[in-house]
């Protein structure tokens, strides 16, 4: 529990910019270390991307259990100021001056950025049909559907017999200027074809992948679980293009490449597993606070192994997805830390200026 | 008990150690994009010849890599330059010139 007494306490300002799954652990790390938080989030709620998304890989649990735990971590010296964005920051001789789209004026003795991510924008991939075919849908919409606690049915109203996921989507392909891997795609895919299955037992759910990327704890024996358990498909090979059907369904094309031969296949409903890209505003502030950013759009810290909150700039550090896509998992890890460091350099302000 | 040797079947190996890789280094110099492929097969899918003739442009690029260059040459003229490969392409190899540079070095080799 958190000490009022507590010696190690430096009684600074911290603000935060972002009010997702890494502004809300560090805004509860660094108040547990005795730091004022002050949280600022530009939508109306906190709890960012995980407000939309049902359950979590790998163990389907419910995504407001843990959206919760971190909500309810937030003490009293964490000042939440939702619906806010920030419109400019001038460097203090010892600390900053955020200046709100209120025009109100905050000051701070040191900043972290927590922006996160934005999912991929998939009617950019024109040829996968987004928003032309009406039953081309993405992951994020998915996650709306099993939310709503309605049955999975095409836009019409009939039950799928057969669906079909695809993954990178906006992601290792240079037509949309994203070569990076965003990560959570392809577990996300084994997720919701699970739970797909767990409603309709009789439909038959296909993945089309490149690679399949189950690299942290129990994401393997997920993949294991839904070839074992669930009977879902995995198909080697990237859809070229879809095109509908006079009854709404999806015809893809694509190769199969472990037969080298091109396949057709007709979906109900078609899962595009989108990918993340930072975020314009990450872009604006680190334009702004003169952060560097890499080819991949997203921030550079100081040092990507050691020193992977830090800022070349003093007093101004950087946790979560802004650096790239990360697992919630992950990105509670990298705000601890970046709390932690956070901490440590309020402390050492302290002495150079008691 | 029966013996099933040890050796395999000349015509079914790939005999990596052997094979001539002097169209690759062409490649290497002409069209360097061709080692950026990950084998997603958009390409094949998306191939105009490929829907009427047993054309594999992905293939082609893995036989490329293998120094598999008889096989190579049987496919070069199935080919019809159409570039849709090209606009699918999710790593940016420019496969037309691809294919008109192993013309060339194949040409050359003869």
């Amino acid at each position: 529990m958190r000490d009022p007494n507590n010696l190690d306490s430096s009684g600074k300002t911290v603000i935060i910019i972002g009010g997702g799954v890494a502004g809300m652990t560090a805004a509860s790390r660094l108040a547990d270390l005795g730091e004022q938080v002050i949280l600022i989030e530009q939508e109306e709620e906190i709890g960012g991307h995980l407000l939309n998304w049902d359950r979590l890989f790998p163990n389907r649990r419910p995504g407001y259990e843990v959206l919760d735990s971190l909500r309810d971590a937030l003490t009293n010296s964490v000042e939440i100021r939702c619906s806010e964005t920030v419109s400019t920051v001038i460097p203090q001789s010892s600390g900053f001056q955020v200046i709100l789209q209120s025009e109100e004026s905050l000051f701070c003795d040191a900043l972290l950025l927590a922006t996160g991510f934005d999912l991929f924008d998939a009617t950019k991939k024109e040829e996968y049909g987004y928003g032309i075919y009406e039953n081309v849908i993405t992951s994020a919409d998915l996650e709306m559907m099993f939310r709503s606690g309605r049955p999975i049915t095409t836009s019409r109203g009939k039950v799928p017999e057969r669906v079909g996921f695809v993954h990178c989507v906006g992601s290792r392909d240079e037509k949309v200027g994203n070569l990076y891997c965003s990560k959570v795609c392809c577990v996300t895919g084994v997720k919701q074809a699970i739970e797909i299955k767990e409603q309709l037992p009789q439909a038959e759910l296909f993945g089309f992948y490149m690679d399949l990327r189950m690299y942290d704890r129990h994401f393997e024996e997920m993949y294991y679980e839904a070839q074992q358990k669930w009977d879902i498909n995995f198909l080697r090979g990237r859809v070229s293009e879809c095109a509908e059907n006079q009854d709404q369904s999806i015809v893809l094309k694509i190769e199969d490449t472990l037969t080298s031969r091109p396949l057709k296949i007709t979906v109900d409903l078609l899962v595009l597993l989108v990918g993340f890209v930072p975020k314009p505003e990450t872009l604006r502030l680190a334009s702004l606070l003169e952060i560097p950013v890499g080819d991949d759009r997203f921030l550079e810290p100081l040092d990507e192994h050691t020193r992977f909150n830090h800022t070349g700039r003093p007093g101004i550090f950087l946790a979560g997805t802004n650096k790239g896509p990360l697992t919630i998992s992950n990105t509670i890890a990298d705000a601890s830390a970046a709390a932690i460091q956070l901490h440590h350099y309020l402390q050492t302000i302290n002495e150079t200026h008691p | 008990m029966i013996d099933f040797g040890y050796t395999i079947r000349k015509e079914r190996l790939i005999d990596y150690d052997k094979n001539d890789k002097r169209v690759l280094e062409h490649l290497k110099a002409h069209e360097p994009s061709v080692l950026t492929c990950i084998a997603c097969g958009s390409c094949t899918a998306t191939c105009s010849a490929g829907q009427f003739v047993d054309f594999n442009i992905r293939l082609v690029q893995t036989l490329l890599r293998r120094g598999e260059i008889e096989p190579l040459k049987a496919e070069m003229q199935k080919c019809m330059l159409c570039g849709k490969c090209i606009l699918v392409c999710p790593r940016g190899v420019n496969m037309r010139n691809m294919i008109l540079a192993i013309q060339t070095a194949t040409d050359k080799l003869k």
